[in-house]
């Protein structure tokens, strides 16, 4: 039944598309100059149909649901709800609603089996409703976009128009999209700094986000000092950083300048694969080989080492971020211009003086950007953490201790049965703001790097 | 045996520095280069001229062995420099490259300094022991290439904030300071508006007494003020080579004639 309108859709579109192309070409066998080629008034038929029906089926079904409840929840014979809370009245709802998709439960009571009856009548009286309406409305958009059909109407300015009109939509969604969430985010941390100083949060050292279950238990008061999460992620993001920066550099370097071209087509591929692995896999390799490897090494030369250790966890990430690097530096690379290169080699510089003296300098800015951008994803990384790192927060910047990371806490946080408003939970969201500051500030630094070094040769 | 067919005077022996023998260049199976026999007169102005896409920049590019940069470039025959066979694998190119530098069509100072660009070269050689000697082969270069004047007060500017034509000028004195005996320059004015033009061409021309110079060039005129040899290429071949004057007013063949008069190209 959903399906219909769009159906109805799609077959006014092509309908109205094959009649508006007709049209134009009528008028130019008939000897006139149209102003827009024959597709653009099939085009501005289409979008003419398509762009304000589609918007009235999406509105109309988003709606649907809600005033067709509100609907049935008015019709219920009087008194039934009487004396109920918002949450009682809920549930009844829930059960016509169920009643009605066949699902019963037990013997409801008549009034439910009816309400349930007028439900579905509602429901496909507005499906009805809505296909009228659509094909109404197809149909005179349609006439309307053949009655322009004209030698002189401009009708590409017209599709121009409608889309542009439909990317500015876009980049709004986009944008107020994010802002939402941001807002959000803003509205639940500050809720938490209203139960935790914004003080404790930022400079306490202790990390146990407990909450008393009853009111007279002992010591359950949580500490809410994010301070060694945050270091937790920061010796995890260190040693993923300097495993990563290292070889993707010399992975670049290798692969711009001195592989042969074979080598490079099988190497980059693979590189580009490894970067779409998903992180749950390093998160496996992580804990099945990279953490008992480290731990029995260290046991063989008598070192005691926790099982989740920051190096496992930030050395799989490491490798993560390998490729992300790699393919910035080589394209920051191959952006230095030829004649950069032939200048240095045509005055008898070896192709190392030439990379270490030339292109690398010229390079750096890219690099830097390619960089700041991984240490983003390295601290906002939450899968292999999640997986790899521990839970106990520490104060410690001893890679082969467990150390637990900002990701990881955020996780856990909102993990089980806790409602919305206590400090537990709502310490989720102050930790993810935090997280999202630090990974716009860094962002915002590596794009404007970014950005500066292209025009210098643009 | 060390004339080419077309030559309008006699070489002696004594009188080459560069010497090519049924040089071949080809670029995976394109065939850019055909047959090339020439002889190059040291301390002297060889212009090669020809339409574009005739080999010139290709053969020049041979000459200082640049053309091992390109994958797909593959080069055959035997070219010489003071007798000695450059592409002898016991022959280092970057110590090559020393000896024969090269100025490019598009000027392409480093992001650096004027001075570092300048004592790039002399750096990765060792030609200077200490910061006196860099800097007295620095101010030599940039005087030999006309620039000390404009430049001396902003050494530590970036090279790339001079006009294009200082550019060039700098591109040339950074290939002076190593040294070279050649110079090979290819259509190092094109990108130059007529002032700077003028400005190369005499620099080139005072140049000649201490180099041998090797100047690719599409404008017939320029080959005309500052060489003394001139080369004509057609689609990889070497057409006719001599004295710039008995090419451009009596040549021997037809296509050079035609190229000249301005029928093609
Ligand atoms: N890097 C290259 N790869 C492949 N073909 C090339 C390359 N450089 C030049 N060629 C080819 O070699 C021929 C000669 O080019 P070039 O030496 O640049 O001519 P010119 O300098 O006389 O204009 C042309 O056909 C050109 O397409
Ligand atoms: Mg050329």
């Amino acid at each position: 039944m959903t399906a219909v309108p769009f159906i109805i859709l799609l077959l006014a579109a092509i309908v109205g598309y094959a009649i508006n192309i007709q049209a134009a070409r009528a008028i130019r066998s008939g000897g006139d100059r149209l102003h827009s080629l024959e597709h653009f008034h099939g085009l501005f038929s289409l979008l003419l149909v398509v762009v304000p029906a589609l918007t009235l089926v999406l509105i109309w079904l988003a709606l649907q649901g809600s005033i067709v409840d509100g609907l049935v929840m008015s019709s219920l014979p009087s008194g039934v709800l009487d004396g109920l809370g918002s949450g009682q009245i809920q549930l009844i709802g829930a059960e016509i609603r169920s009643i009605a998709g066949g699902r019963i439960f037990g013997t409801p009571e008549n009034w439910k089996l009816e309400a349930a009856d007028r439900l579905l009548g509602y429901r496909q009286a507005s499906g009805w409703l809505l296909v009228t309406v659509v094909t109404l409305m197809s149909l005179g958009l349609i006439f309307f976009a053949r009655s322009k059909v004209a030698a002189e109407f401009r009708a590409r300015q017209g599709v121009e128009r409608i889309t542009l009109w439909l990317m500015i939509f876009c980049a709004v969604v986009a944008i107020f999209t994010t802002v939402g969430i941001v807002a959000a985010l803003t509205f639940e941390t500050l809720k938490f700094f209203q139960r935790v100083p914004v003080t404790e949060f930022l400079f306490g050292l202790n990390w146990e986000p407990q909450i008393p279950i009853r009111e007279d238990q002992i010591a359950a008061e949580g500490a809410f000092g994010a301070v060694p999460v945050f270091l937790g992620t920061i010796v995890i993001a260190t040693v993923a950083l300097l495993i990563a920066v290292p070889v993707g550099l010399f992975t670049a370097i290798y692969l711009n300048e001195f592989s042969p071209t074979s080598i490079r087509n099988v190497v980059k591929p693979i590189l580009e694969i490894l970067a779409g692995v998903p992180t749950v896999v390093y998160g496996f390799f992580a804990i099945l080989v990279v953490a008992p490897a480290i731990r029995q090494f260290g046991q063989s030369i008598g070192v005691e080492v926790a099982s989740n250790t920051a190096l496992a966890a930030g050395g799989v990430m490491g490798i993560m971020l390998i490729p992300f690097i790699s393919s910035f530096a080589d394209d920051a690379l191959s952006a230095v211009p030829r004649s950069l290169r032939d200048g240095a080699l045509a005055l008898g510089a070896t192709r190392g003086e030439m990379m270490l003296n030339v292109l690398f300098p010229a390079a750096i800015p890219g690099i830097v950007g390619g960089i700041l951008l991984a240490v983003s994803r390295a601290i906002g990384e939450t899968m292999i953490v999640v997986m790899a790192a521990g839970l106990i927060a520490r104060m410690t910047i001893n890679p082969l201790d467990s150390v637990t990371a900002v990701t990881v806490q955020i996780v856990t946080l909102l993990i089980g049965d806790t409602s919305f408003d206590n400090p537990k939970t709502l310490a989720a969201f102050a930790l993810g703001m935090m997280l999202f500051i630090a990974t716009l500030v860094i962002n915002v630094f590596a794009l404007r790097i970014v950005r500066k070094y292209r025009e210098i040769y643009d | 045996m060390f004339d080419t067919p077309h030559s309008a005077i006699d070489e002696r022996l004594s009188d080459t520095k560069i010497a090519a023998k049924k040089v071949q260049v080809f670029y995976g199976d394109t065939h850019a280069i055909k047959d090339v026999d020439i002889n190059i007169q040291p301390r002297s102005v060889t212009a090669f001229i020809g339409p574009s896409g005739c080999g010139k920049s290709t053969f020049l590019r041979c000459l200082n062995r640049m053309n091992d940069t390109i994958d797909i470039c593959r080069v055959e025959g035997e070219i010489t420099i003071d007798g000695e066979d450059i592409y002898d694998p016991k022959v280092d190119p970057v110590q090559l490259r020393a000896k024969v530098g090269m100025v490019f069509q598009k000027p392409n100072p480093f992001p650096k300094s004027i001075y570092d660009n300048i004592a790039y070269g002399p750096r990765i050689h060792g030609l200077a022991k200490n910061k006196a000697e860099l800097d007295e082969i620095v101010s030599s270069s940039l005087q030999k290439a006309g620039l000390w004047n404009e430049a001396k007060d902003r050494l530590d500017e970036p090279g790339t904030g001079l006009s294009g034509g200082q550019q060039q000028r700098l591109c040339i004195a950074r290939a002076i300071a190593v040294n070279p005996e050649v110079i090979l320059m290819d259509e190092p004015c094109s990108a130059l508006d007529p002032i700077a033009t003028a400005k190369v061409e005499e620099l080139i021309d005072e140049l000649r007494t201490n180099y041998t110079i090797v100047i690719v060039t599409h404008s017939m005129q320029q080959a005309a003020r500052v060489s003394q040899r001139t080369a004509f290429f057609h689609l990889g071949i070497l057409v006719e080579e001599g004295l710039t004057q008995d090419i451009f007013t009596n040549p021997q063949d037809k296509r050079t004639q035609d190229y000249i008069t301005g029928r093609f190209g």
